[in-house]
């Protein structure tokens, strides 16, 4: 069994309720965010005739940990506290074995383990597994204003919703094996796009 | 971010968290006195809970005005809320049943019911009127303050010098707060109350001119519901942005989602910033510059003119004003809008796209595509945003965009809306009665006016309605849940001043839960409860589209600190003004809340039994069939039957009405009123020359998500979701070497502010946007370093609804290296 998350980015207004949901529900203070939510775009403006044009593009994308198959955090914890769940596929951290030295974060390329400034250790997104084991839903889904995400059994996920993760902001999946589904946005680039850039980066 | 906040806030909550864990929380907060110890010594009432470990879930709202209305369901173990969560919708898959989920706001309500910001006792001013100064009082000194200056306030200058002043900081509250304030006012003898909001002045003072008056606030009878776009192929907004400013999923978004999944129309959103709408539904977005609205419209009209795609008969059959023919004889000759376009009148200006280009910013052949797309659309909803009408010509712009349907006959058919927001279905429920003695009403945004020369205000200088002029100036200012005073003003310097001199305003009473930049201006400061921390019953606010409920909002925790409930205070004070009886009718404020249900009920017998409520939240949802909702169907299918309110029965391009008040009032010289939705060029609009040399830049404000108007606005947990920022322009911010996150001055004659730059595509070159709410906050230089917009804004009244003109501001930017 493997959980992932479906990230409807066509119905995603950039609205942070998601991120902001998830942090009431975990209890996070400024600074940890387990999930982000990424203003990516960009274009050019030029004058034509004596007016503006231009070829702007702009899409968000709500991303937390991707649960990966191989994730590389795990694989370079020294420690053995970050550990992917046998029994769903989750990658947590048992924050009593954690030391804090912060490699997992550095070798993210989603930027998923956060570091917990008062505990001194790595704190992230557990998909809510003690909700999902009780029947509920992670709380970033359940709080989605235009239900833009879901959480499932990534094989019930890529059945409904097909196979696409490599968009833009985000690597490409080859890295990690990411347990996500996207739904790309009209506008959406591809992983390595070139033209765009993180628009908000001090809101992630 | 607001790194100020950071080692406040994170030492505040690593003690609440502690202090769970140690258990016995209570008594921890009690002996420390921090900010969030509560008083031990008012107990409310037995239904609330006691210290345990249990969790109990009440549900409450958030209650600010976003036009929509959430429930929340309160988690709360040992009388402090732990989490806000999701209502229990019956069926969430089914579009009508479905849960009315809060947006980031109200899923903040945690930190905003335990924010050190919260007002924690009555409070009385010492220093200087609005340094902030104060110092704590009892509630019974409170209230007899109060009663006296009441007292002395009616005796001395009459029931007039009482101005209850706009606020929409518990929008929604049906019985708390606001009800009560204006019941007691109006047993003393009534109050002078404000007509417009500063949302919409302009929009529904227009409005009328053109389709006749309806019978209700915010027009809505006469809206098309957004759920008819499953009907549309063409979508038009005019600085909409439903995506950020009607964010609840129980509202208007998620409804336009749901309409556009079915008809998959094309979208084409008309705005100066790439909104999140934009986005959202992956919009054309057409740049525009501030205040060129109707410009537009006249060229898309140009174009039909010119292409013969104008069905004549169609509107002479439905209108008066587009032609000659149909003008009243009072009109003179080409005063009609056509000629108007056509340049055959008195400017002698043909309204061409490429006379619009210049001023817009929109290609002439993509406004002529775009005329021709909304003429062959099926059917083309066409909608407004209130940014347009919120401007020095709002009055104007709102109504051409309103004329646009009309132009192109995309209206009184399914998928089709007049130009107007788009409409929305209330579900009635009772409140406490009131009426008001005092007939005379203010123009909302004029009331520093009314203080600083309340008697020259007149009808025809002023808009004042109910007499014709004002007698007396504003001396006692009524301030509930309202951050107008000090933030949400426009020219918040020259506010000042105006509040500084205590001979002419005498007494200003601020009731809130925060200690806003508002709150600053009070003479005695009360401490309201919060939605958490009281029962109501209460609607879907005007604004949450096809859905309609009723709520049920019940205690989730105790009154913290010494806040009481507006009722409780208000009952004091109408003791100690003789009035008690009168007041309260013997009932306590839940004797009210089962009263003001069972009348709901009575209207409404599906409704369960009061004490079935218990615990329930939302305790009925309807979604009404927007087939019903279609604005102007019946005018349309039969014109002579159903005529319109208008003098003409028809929808007025040309209104003898309006030339007439052209006439009639005593308008600044400046200022220019037309009988036609003509474009008019704005003080300090993008054709102001002489003031663009100085400030070449225009600002305009937007909603943001991270708060509702001023509320929510001081979250660090919001602030840190979605920072505050000036939205600028790579070209233009590359002229002034200000990089993306850098701290700027952003200026003009009125006033200063600091705050960080977003450097973004997303805004077009040439205009500024800043999120409007921010709370105003001085440095010792009186720079702004809040970020708010009013330190720029100007008082000078839009020419017919005096609305505040709030997005035209012409401004100058420089970084700041610090």
């Amino acid at each position: 069994m493997q959980y992932g998350f479906y990230i409807n980015s066509t119905k995603c207004t950039g609205c942070k309720t998601c991120q902001i949901s998830c942090k009431d529900e975990k209890n996070l203070d400024i600074g940890p965010k387990f999930r982000r939510v990424y203003e990516y775009g960009g274009g050019d403006w030029q004058q034509v005739n004596g007016l503006w044009q231009n070829n702007t593009f702009v899409y968000y994308l709500s991303i937390s940990c991707n649960h990966c198959q191989e994730p590389t955090c795990v694989q370079g914890c020294p420690t053995g506290a970050m550990h992917k769940r046998s029994e769903d596929g989750l990658v947590v951290v048992d924050q009593d074995v954690c030391i804090g030295c912060r490699y997992c974060e550095m070798r993210c390329p989603y930027g998923a383990p956060q570091f917990d400034q008062q505990k001194r250790v790595m704190s992230k997104c557990d998909g809510c597994y003690q909700r999902v084991s009780e029947g509920l839903s992670s709380v970033c889904v359940e709080s989605c204003p235009q239900r833009a995400l879901e959480f499932n059994d990534i094989n019930v996920l890529r059945q409904k919703y097909g196979q696409e993760r490599d968009i833009a902001p985000l690597p490409s999946s080859t890295l990690t094996k990411p347990n996500i589904v996207i739904r790309a946005h009209a506008k959406a680039k591809k992983s390595g796009d070139p033209l765009g850039r993180i628009l908000n980066p001090e809101e992630i | 971010m607001n790194d100020k906040n950071k080692p406040q806030n994170v030492s505040r909550r690593n003690f609440l968290q502690k202090s769970l864990v140690v258990g016995g929380a209570t008594a921890l907060l009690g002996n420390l006195k921090l900010p969030m110890a509560y008083a031990q010594t008012e107990q409310t009432k037995s239904t609330i809970n006691s210290n345990t470990d249990k969790e109990i879930i009440s549900y409450s709202a958030c209650l600010v005005n976003c036009g929509s209305r959430c429930p929340l369901k309160v988690h709360v173990k040992n009388d402090i809320i732990t989490k806000i969560s999701v209502e229990n919708g019956i069926n969430d898959n089914i579009f009508g049943q479905h849960q009315i989920r809060p947006c980031l706001r109200g899923r903040s309500v945690r930190w905003r019911t335990y924010n050190p910001e919260r007002l924690k006792s009555p409070m009385l001013r010492i220093g200087k009127r609005g340094e902030g100064k104060f110092k704590k009082i009892s509630w019974d000194e409170a209230t007899t303050l109060l009663a006296q200056k009441l007292r002395h306030t009616i005796d001395t200058y009459g029931n007039e010098a009482i101005f209850y002043q706009y606020g929409s900081g518990t929008t929604g509250a049906n019985l708390s707060g606001r009800n009560t304030s204006k019941r007691l006012l109006n047993i003393l003898g009534g109050f002078v109350d404000y007509h417009g909001t500063y949302s919409d002045a302009q929009i529904m003072t227009i409005q009328p001119y053109l389709f006749g008056q309806t019978n209700n606030n915010y027009g809505t009878q006469l809206q098309s519901l957004f759920d008819q776009i499953k009907y549309s192929d063409l979508v038009v907004m005019f600085g909409q942005n439903i995506a950020e400013t009607r964010m609840s999923g129980g509202g208007q978004v998620t409804e336009l989602y749901h309409a556009l999944e079915q008809s998959k129309a094309k979208v084409i959103i008309i705005d100066p910033r790439c909104n999140d709408s934009v986005v959202a539904y992956n919009a054309e977005w057409l740049p525009i510059r501030p205040g060129t609205d109707a410009a537009l419209v006249a060229a898309i009209g140009y174009t039909l003119i010119d292409e013969n795609l104008i069905n004549e008969a169609m509107l002479n059959k439905y209108c008066v004003g587009w032609n000659s023919d149909t003008l009243p004889a009072s009109a003179p000759a080409n005063s009609n809008y056509k000629s108007y376009i056509l340049g055959l009148s008195s400017d002698n200006v043909a309204k061409t796209p490429e006379w619009a280009e210049k001023l817009t910013g929109i290609p002439a052949d993509r406004i002529r595509q775009l005329a021709r797309e909304i003429v062959a659309a099926k059917a083309a909803w066409i909608s407004q945003g209130w940014g347009v009408q919120r401007t020095q010509t709002g009055e104007h712009a709102a109504r051409a965009i309103m004329a646009l349907p009309i132009m192109t006959g995309q209206f009184g058919r399914k998928g089709t809306n007049i130009g107007t927001w788009g409409g929305s279905v209330s579900y009635p429920v009772a409140g406490m009665p009131t009426s008001n003695p005092v007939t005379v009403t203010i123009p909302v945004f004029l009331w520093t006016k009314a203080i600083e020369e309340g008697e020259n205000l007149t009808a025809k200088n002023a808009f004042i309605k109910g007499k014709d002029k004002l007698d007396v100036g504003i001396k006692f200012l009524w301030n509930y849940a309202s951050n107008v005073i000090g933030n949400q003003h426009a020219d918040l310097n020259k506010t000042h001043e105006i509040l500084s001199d205590e001979s002419k305003c005498e007494f200003i009473l601020v009731w809130d839960t925060h200690m806003t930049a508002s709150a600053k201006y009070a003479d005695l400061l009360l401490p309201d409860v919060s939605g958490v921390e009281t029962n109501d019953i209460i609607n879907n606010s005007y604004q949450s589209g096809a859905y309609h409920y009723l709520i049920r909002m019940q205690a989730a925790i105790k009154p913290l600190w010494e806040n009481r409930i507006t009722y409780d205070v208000l009952a004091e004070v109408a003791e100690k003004l003789g009035v008690k009886d009168e007041f309260t009718e013997g009932k306590s404020y839940e004797d009210w809340i089962v009263y003001c249900y069972e009348k709901t009920r009575a209207n409404n017998q599906i409704l369960p039994p009061f004490a079935q409520t218990d615990g329930k939240g939302v305790i009925d949802r309807r979604i009404a069939n927007s087939d019903e909702y279609i604005a102007l169907k019946d005018f349309h299918d039969d014109p002579i039957n159903h005529p319109l309110n208008t003098p003409s029965g028809k929808i007025e391009f040309y209104s003898e009405t309006l030339a007439n008040i052209a006439q009639d009032w005593q308008l600044d010289e400046k200022d220019k009123l037309y009988p036609i939705p003509a474009y008019l060029p704005a003080i300090e609009g993008i054709e102001d020359s002489a003031s663009l040399v100085k400030y070449p830049l225009q600002l305009t404000g937007y909603h943001t998500k991270a708060h509702c108007h001023s509320s929510y606005a001081n979250l660090p947990q919001l602030k840190e979701a979605a920072v505050d920022a000036i939205w600028i322009n790579p070209i233009d911010a590359e002229k002034r070497q200000i990089k993306h996150g850098q701290l700027v001055e952003v200026y003009n004659d009125r006033g200063r502010l600091y705050m960080p730059a977003k450097v973004t595509p997303r805004i077009m070159p040439g205009v500024l946007a800043i999120p409007q709410g921010a709370w105003a906050k001085t440095n010792k230089e009186g720079v702004d370093i809040g970020g708010c917009i009013n330190r720029l804004t100007s008082q000078r009244p839009s020419v017919l609804a005096k609305g505040n003109p709030q997005h035209t501001n012409l401004v100058e930017i420089k970084s700041l290296s610090l």
